[in-house]
């Protein structure tokens, strides 16, 4: 089946690390675009959807960006299938559930990646590491916009860009960035900047866990507003957003490590040292340990050990990408005891 | 921070709505904020909610309830209820219902991307300067140059004429 050609495959953003990636993890762009006249997905029928992905299989056949693209029809896959391309970081929960005439289109290295017939026609995404929102944005354009020499999209003068849901409407763009911000949870001043940042019109929000009490402690921040504004003045808005955050963190380690220093390794040590000898563990205690290791290496506390790997481990081991290294259904205690091997395995290769 | 609703849980949802350039905060505890509908059960922002709560403010007259889209069909009450378009059509379709709901999303109702399609493009500038010169315009009425306010609306005058060619 073609997503497993996806398994062995490490996405281009977990591959290097980009500006900042002390603490920015990855940086996302996506536009939402529908073809004109044709009901939006949830209103339209089969042979309505059908038209949508052939108009959209046809334009990608001509295009350079999408050339070698890998198409993966939704209908086709398996529940562990589907939840694996969401912790993959491709498609949405909702692009999950089960609707016919869906597909999913998958570029080289998984830096672009377009969900066909999901709340509008076309979401088209592009993902790198990093903080490099514009450039993510300046790519996903040039591909949307090869695409719209050949196709028409829905257009209005005063509006832009129109889309199922009025909250898209204009640019059609969300930009978001995966911020990991362990020393202002630590410290408990996230609270506090959450608050300020929601202030200026923009969204955070835990990326796995609710609130403050996310785990892991990664937020994810994006823009509310797609219409009135350039998506050059929405970008850096975000980006100068992202900047100040990331300051508040660096203050908050320099801080941390002013103040307690020994507490601070103390944790940090004792979560590597779980990791290297666990043999059962669930995802969420890997996700808190894992962001202790990451804290570690930033604070050149743990040398030995390589951030894009400790970035590559959140991905894999997740429940459905376990499954799918390992080939099988998993039970919950199976993926447990997997998961643990998988992290010594990993940790350890690159410990030595 | 405690929830402004419940005064009881800490308050971990923080929403700002920003409408008419004015900002209304709101720090709920996710129970309250669940509640309101600011958030959907998995805890995420639930804007079709939001835009379903937004949309209910508009619009309440029986005709408004019956527009319809000539294109897909639908009615205008059935967006109120699911704050979702049925096509593209349906923007034109409510134009007029439309825009308080979007100048209360977004502040605007005006799209100003720098992304614009290709058989667009130059109306789109010839749009933005007729915007520009509108500004300007008024500006030169309220400092009483009326005769550089003239030139502005015979310019603007060519420009709209131009476009409904």
């Amino acid at each position: 089946m073609s997503v497993d050609k996806l398994v062995g495959q490490i996405a281009g953003w977990l591959q290097k690390e980009g500006p900042l990636s002390d603490i920015v993890v990855s940086s996302r762009v996506r536009l939402a675009r529908n073809y004109d006249l044709i009901p939006f997905p949830h209103r339209a029928n089969k042979e309505q959807l059908r038209e949508v992905i052939s108009k959209t299989e046809k334009a990608i056949k001509n295009s350079n960006y999408l050339k070698n693209t890998l198409i993966i029809n939704m209908s086709d896959l398996t529940d562990i299938d589907i939840q694996f391309l969401v912790e993959k970081h491709l498609i949405s929960q909702e692009f999950g559930k089960p609707k016919s005439e869906r597909i999913l289109v998958v570029s080289d290295g998984e830096i672009i990646s377009i969900m066909v017939n999901e709340e509008d026609h076309l979401r088209l995404q592009c993902i790198q590491s990093g903080l490099q929102l514009l450039d993510s944005w300046r790519l996903i354009n040039q591909a949307t916009l090869e695409l719209e020499s050949q196709v028409e999209f829905a257009f209005s003068k005063t509006c832009g860009y129109l889309t199922s849901c009025p909250t898209n409407v204009g640019t059609g763009m969300r930009a978001s960035v995966l911020i990991h911000l362990p020393a202002l949870v630590i410290t408990k001043q996230i609270g506090k900047v959450l608050q300020a940042v929601a202030k200026l019109g923009i969204a955070v929000r835990g990326l796995y866990g609710e609130g403050t009490e996310a785990y892991g402690n990664f937020f994810q921040i994006s823009n509310q507003v797609t219409l009135g504004y350039s998506e050059e003045d929405i970008i850096n808005n975000i980006e100068s957003v992202v900047k100040q955050v990331v300051g508040y963190e660096e203050n908050a380690r320099t801080l941390m490590m002013k103040e307690d220093k020994k507490v601070i390794e103390d944790k940090i040590w004792r979560a590597y040292g779980v990791l290297l000898n666990v043999r059962i563990i669930d995802f969420q205690e890997t996700l808190n340990l894992l962001s202790l290791l990451r804290l570690g290496i930033g604070l050149k506390m743990i040398g030995k050990i390589d951030r894009i790997l400790v970035n590559r481990m959140f991905i894999i081991t997740q429940p459905a990408y376990l499954q799918k290294l390992e080939g099988r259904k998993l039970e919950p205690y199976e993926r447990d005891i997997a998961r643990a091997n998988l992290i010594r395995e990993n940790l350890e290769r690159r410990g030595k | 921070m405690l929830c402004q609703i419940c005064g009881e849980q800490q308050a971990t949802v923080h929403y700002t709505e920003i409408a008419n350039n004015k900002a209304v905060e709101l720090h709920l505890c996710e129970d309250c904020a669940r509640k309101k509908e600011i958030i959907d059960q998995s805890g995420n922002f639930s804007m079709a909610d939001l835009v379903k709560g937004l949309a209910g403010f508009i619009g309440t007259e029986d005709e408004e309830e019956n527009l319809k889209c000539d294109n897909c069909g639908l009615l205008f009450s059935d967006f109120r209820k699911t704050g979702r378009f049925g096509c593209s059509r349906c923007y034109k379709a409510f134009q007029t219902e439309l825009e308080p709901l979007i100048k209360r999303i977004h502040g605007s109702t005006k799209h100003v991307g720098s992304v614009v399609p290709p058989k667009h493009a130059k109306e789109v500038q010839t749009l933005s300067k007729i915007e520009k010169l509108k500004i300007e315009m008024e500006k030169a009425v309220q400092r009483e140059a009326f005769e550089r306010a003239a030139e502005l609306r015979d310019q603007i005058r060519k420009l709209e004429k131009r476009i409904k060619k």
